[in-house]
């Protein structure tokens, strides 16, 4: 029976912005009972000798001359008592959180505030996202597309973190971030065209479905690869310290790619450049059928940041302003201080891992729907609105029935147009066309033409200049 | 001196057998120069590395001991001074790290020249090499460029087994989007650089360590910074008339001087130095396959599926007619590289190897199949 929670009975929330453990914590939010039986192991237990204190020698500190040589980089204190640190810290690092669960600011003191404006956006962008990922999902479902990835549960993770950034900062996604390209602009029209893979398609047809990129929006092209963005992250970051720019990179990640090579070659790495780097990653319990308790046994992925000498932070992920105000402090810090910021945002994958999964199959129907009703990120963000009488059930209404129909035309739209011409299948293979690919295209073009009852109609053969 | 020649005819777009015209001409020259000046192929990557930097802020290096240490192979010497510690990385041990790093510097401008210590160690980052440097300017439909060097020494060393003498020619030249280049002589070293740091595509770019210090004449030509060869074009380094032999990197030197026993035997070997493994300069290979008729490719790579493989299918493709004999490939052994000085040197071809392979393409020894 898998675990819901990142191997604990308990997460201690805290309404303060935190970047270190050892917190005193607020309010404990107990979610052991949706473990359904006891959790894989029990409280941490800490090695200890026998007496009651470890003693520690008053000249604990070494003496100048081995300092000097140290290859820890300075001083360390010494001890007579043999103290392994735990397997896991004594209390679970907190998890920043502004909104409780009937969407009220806990504690206004440690919310820095949002305009009215970027707010409303938030909200109408997050109804936009679960719109889309619905009406996908309903198109793959019938056929009119092959494969789609939804976001749900992840709304806030998406659009709250893009409101936060601005548009010179660099975006490396793993796959459950097109929320950040809604947010900068791409249009309904621009994700079906690549879902249907079209000639309007930015990526001209070469990708499957949800493999979004905008050189224009500084949002890097999605690719299958897991956690391989991470290094790359920490190069375009490295190219941003070099140029002096004002701006970072945000890599994105999941907890089964904290897993890869790459993420610690990329942590590790990043804190040794010093590059203005933020690492998030969307710790949504599930990696495919693998549960988080399977992925690691660490107290989530935060910890993992000072184990790099990296600064970090656990969020909830599911409350839009929490991200909000953790990434834009992220940011700050990353620029002005020149180096990585780890955020581990806490949430739940609603939605299957993809079109090719059934999660019942794994889980409980009981969890994803509890998920879904109790810590729903767009439920708890709306209620906060309402308080301030920003939003109301008409507009709810309208928005929702908008966006349906944008996207549902989106798709119609999407459907019709034609499929890239062949000639695009032999052009960025390098930067210009190497002569075997123009031979190649011209033979294909040519066999085409003669042929054409052995090949599909919709396929247009006009030639394609190179360039 | 061939330098120059090569430089004119690839200027004024001539063929390869233009050359013969202007003979007389470099033997005039050759009276009225001074001593040609000689380079290692070790300075000749340092130094196009040099000008390239200085000629680009764009560019810059990354690997283990490439900086502080001068260089594994002492390839990078000099160059943490002159253009500090921003533009010359040592890196921490993890070459899916740092390859993926340089990846994603390259995807926002930056012009990386990643180190592998050997290219057997890129094995650790192959998924950047392929997945992220090769195929992102195709999956971005353009937007995402890779102007990326991933270079190193490459093949077998001297004495160093199994997980250090692996040629990866055949590896990389498979895949569509990397450019793959293997430098002979000091000049092919500077040349092919140069191009390599200049081209807005990966390119992995195959040194051999036992090269690095042997020295060539090098022209003023070749020398100077905006000196730069042509990436896809393959070097006729002796011209011959009776068999081809192709070869890349250490194997050129050895294919040269199975040339020269050759001729005092009465045979006339063309050596075509390929200088570029992807793409591969088909047309002057088959050009020589059918004024010679007869081909012999070397390599010291694991023969199957190897360089001589993909030549062998050019050549039977495109010059079938033309061939007077059965196709001849001289590799490595099938086996992993054994340490043993005994059997290392039984387990890469040697001169003598493809004297005999020219031979028998030639009828003068029968194959090995008749005597068996």
């Amino acid at each position: 029976m898998a675990s819901l929670l990142r191997n604990s009975g308990k997460i201690t929330t805290t309404a303060g912005l935190i970047a270190r453990p050892g917190f005193q914590s607020g309010r404990g939010f107990d979610l052991s009972s949706f473990s359904g039986g006891a959790a894989p192991f029990s409280a941490p237990r800490r090695f200890q000798t026998t007496e009651s204190d470890i003693r520690v020698d008053s000249h604990c500190y070494d003496d100048e001359i081995s300092q000097k040589f140290s290859v820890l980089g300075g001083k360390v204190p010494y001890s007579s008592g043999m103290r392994f640190t735990s397997e896991l810290p004594e209390e679970k690092v907190p998890c920043y959180r502004v909104l409780d669960n009937n969407g009220q600011l806990i504690d206004s003191r440690n919310f820095a505030g949002i305009s009215k404006e970027i707010a409303m956006k938030m909200y109408t962008d997050m109804v936009k996202l679960n719109t889309m990922d619905t009406i996908f999902y309903e198109a793959q479902r019938q056929g009119r597309i092959s494969f789609y990835v939804t976001t749900t549960g992840e709304e806030a993770i998406n659009i709250a973190s893009a409101a936060a950034l601005k548009i010179d900062d660099f975006i490396v996604p793993q796959y459950r971030e097109p929320g950040i390209l809604l947010w900068r602009g791409f249009t309904p029209q621009d994700f079906a065209n690549q879902c249907f893979s079209n000639k309007f398609d930015d990526g001209k047809g070469r990708q499957m479905p949800v493999h979004y990129g905008s050189k224009k929006l500084n949002y890097f092209t999605v690719a299958s690869t897991i956690a391989s963005q991470l290094p790359h992250a920490v190069g375009a970051a490295y190219s941003l310290k070099m140029d002096g720019k004002d701006a970072c990179v945000v890599g994105y990640f999941g907890d089964g790619g904290s897993s890869e090579g790459d993420f610690h070659a990329a942590l590790n790495f990043a804190a040794v450049l010093e590059a203005p780097v933020i690492f998030l990653c969307r710790n949504n319990g599930w990696a495919i059928s693998t549960p988080a308790s399977d992925q690691f046994r660490s107290d989530g992925v935060v910890v993992k940041g000072q184990a790099y000498g990296v600064r970090s932070i656990r969020v909830d992920g599911n409350d839009a302003l929490a991200m909000y105000s953790a990434v834009r402090s992220a940011r700050e810090m990353a620029i002005t201080e020149q180096k990585p910021i780890l955020i581990e945002a806490v949430t739940y994958r609603v939605g299957h891992h993809t079109t090719s999964d059934d999660s019942t199959r794994y889980r409980p129907l009981e969890e994803i729907e509890w998920w879904q009703m109790a810590r729903n990120p767009l439920t708890l963000y709306r209620k906060w609105l309402e308080s301030n009488s920003w939003w109301n059930d008409e507009a709810e209404a309208e928005l929702r029935s908008n966006s349906r129909k944008e996207l549902l035309k989106a798709i119609q739209v999407a459907e019709k147009i034609e499929k890239p011409p062949v000639g695009d299948m032999f052009t960025d293979v390098y930067d210009a066309v190497p002569s075997n690919l123009f031979e190649q295209e011209k033979l294909l073009q040519q066999t085409v033409t003669r042929y054409p009852q052995d090949y599909p109609s919709d396929v247009p053969v006009r030639a394609v200049p190179s360039s | 001196m061939w330098g120059i020649v090569g430089q004119r005819a690839c200027r004024h777009g001539s063929s390869a057998m233009s050359l013969q015209g202007t003979r007389p001409v470099i033997h005039a020259l050759r009276s009225f120069s001074t001593a040609a000046k000689e380079m290692t192929v070790r300075d000749a990557l340092n130094s196009a590395i040099d000008e390239e930097m200085s000629a680009d802020p764009k560019v810059f290096l990354m690997g283990e001991e490439v900086g502080e240490y001068q260089g594994a192979y002492k390839i990078t010497k000099g160059l943490l001074e002159k253009y500090g510690p921003d533009r010359v990385l040592d890196t921490p041990i993890t070459e899916a790290g740092f390859t993926g790093i340089g990846v994603g510097a390259a995807y926002h401008g930056l012009k990386p020249i990643v180190e592998f210590m050997t290219f057997n160690f890129s094995m650790q980052a192959i998924d950047h090499i392929i997945n992220s440097a090769a195929k992102s300017n195709y999956m971005s439909a353009g937007q995402i460029s890779v102007p990326i060097v991933f270079r190193g020494p490459n093949g077998a060393a001297a004495g160093v087994g199994a997980q250090h003498s692996q040629c990866y020619a055949s590896w990389y030249a498979s895949c569509p989007g990397l450019k793959v280049l293997a430098p002979y002589s000091s000049e092919d070293a500077r040349g092919l650089m140069k191009a390599a740091i200049r081209d807005p595509d990966p390119v992995v770019f195959l040194e051999n360590e036992l090269l690095y210090g042997e020295s060539f004449p090098v022209s003023a030509e070749v020398l100077d910074s905006s000196f730069c060869l042509p990436i896809g074009k393959a070097k006729i380094e002796r011209e011959g008339k009776d068999v081809t032999i192709t070869a890349f990197s250490k194997m050129v030197g050895y294919a040269l001087k199975a040339a020269e026993i050759l001729s005092k035997e009465g045979i006339s070997a063309e050596v075509i130095n390929l200088r570029s493994i992807r793409p591969l300069d088909r047309a002057t290979i088959n050009n020589s396959v059918r004024k010679t008729n007869r081909l012999v490719t070397v390599e010291e790579g694991f023969p199957q599926h190897g360089i001589g493989a993909e030549i062998c299918a050019s050549v039977v493709e495109d010059s079938f007619e033309y061939l007077d004999a059965a196709i001849e490939r001289i590799a490595g052994a099938d086996v992993p590289m054994p340490y043993a000085a005994n059997l290392e040197r039984l387990a890469v071809p040697q001169v003598e190897d493809i004297v005999r392979a020219a031979k028998r393409t030639c009828y003068r020894s029968s194959s090995l199949a008749a005597t068996a």
